[in-house]
């Protein structure tokens, strides 16, 4: 486990399917994630992903990577461009990537590794300053 | 406008959230999260868990509608149909475990107003019912101004 390591990377495919299951687990009803009438209405190109999902799929390169999602000891990112979903069976492509920044001795004397992730649908990015700590 | 006499202040504990292992699983299948701890009993026990781990973003289920019933709260002031989530973060002291029963308090940490648009910083703290912390929840949102 070395700074600098890359993450093995991570391609999800999301479908409208995926926005209506994500919506009833996580209880985020909003329509701009199942309606195109009320998503275009706001300005928004089409419906588009819940930005807590587009995070918690990207929490996947990392609990994958680390075998066990309970490290997670810190897990953050901004939403920096939406994930439009388009109604047909491909969906859209979000492509992970991820580096270990740190590695580090907690006070309490846990190593964690501090990972930077990267995440791109058609090739821009959709998550800023996205990282993780995560309990080696 | 936003009322920024809210900055500063904390809403009363919530009541319990009692996390369910059927909302762990369920929620770990919508998000494709295959970790046998997230589905298997027994496998959680085995790694040392008393129950199922939920995976880390699942405090987002019942941290949001506390969130949300903050930003509809007329006194305040939010236009709750214009807001856009800018940034999200977890500081998770353990996991969360299925048979967890979870109390929320909603401190509302900052709100600045740059260039028409207002960002509000809402941070949740969670504890378990004997008061120990579980985890922290910040959530960064955005609203513009109507035009």
């Amino acid at each position: 486990m070395n700074t600098g390591a890359e993450l093995p990377p991570l391609s999800v495919r999301v479908t409208r399917a995926d926005l209506v299951r994500y919506a009833g687990a996580s209880g985020d009803f909003n329509p701009i994630h199942w309606s195109e009438r009320i998503a275009t209405g706001v300005g928004l190109p089409g419906v588009v992903a819940h930005g807590m999902l587009t995070m918690a799929l990207a929490g996947r390169l990392i609990t994958g990577w680390v075998g066990d999602p309970s490290a997670v000891r810190e897990y953050a990112v901004r939403f920096t461009r939406p994930v439009v979903v388009p109604d047909d069976d491909e969906g859209a492509l979000l492509e992970l990537t991820g580096k270990v920044a740190e590695v580090a001795e907690e006070p309490g004397g846990e190593r964690t590794a501090r990972v930077s992730v990267t995440a791109r649908v058609d090739g821009r990015t959709v998550l800023g300053r996205a990282h993780a700590v995560v309990a080696l | 406008m936003p009322d920024a006499g809210f900055v500063g202040r904390a809403l009363p504990p919530t009541e319990p959230y009692r996390v369910g292992r059927e909302k762990v699983r369920e929620f770990a299948l919508a998000v494709g999260e295959g970790a046998s701890v997230c589905h298997d009993v027994d496998a959680a026990r085995a790694a040392g868990h008393p129950d199922l781990v939920a995976p880390p973003t699942f405090a987002v289920t019942f941290t949001m509608p506390v969130m949300e019933a903050f930003l509809r709260d007329p006194a305040f002031g939010w236009d709750y149909s214009r807001m856009v989530h800018g940034e999200q973060s977890f500081t998770l002291r353990r996991p969360i475990h299925a048979g967890d029963e979870l109390v929320t308090v909603l401190h509302v940490d900052d709100l600045r107003t740059r260039a028409g648009s207002h960002f509000l910083t809402l941070r949740c703290e969670v504890a378990d019912t004997a008061g120990e912390p579980v985890l922290e929840a910040t959530a960064v949102l955005v609203t513009r101004e109507a035009a």
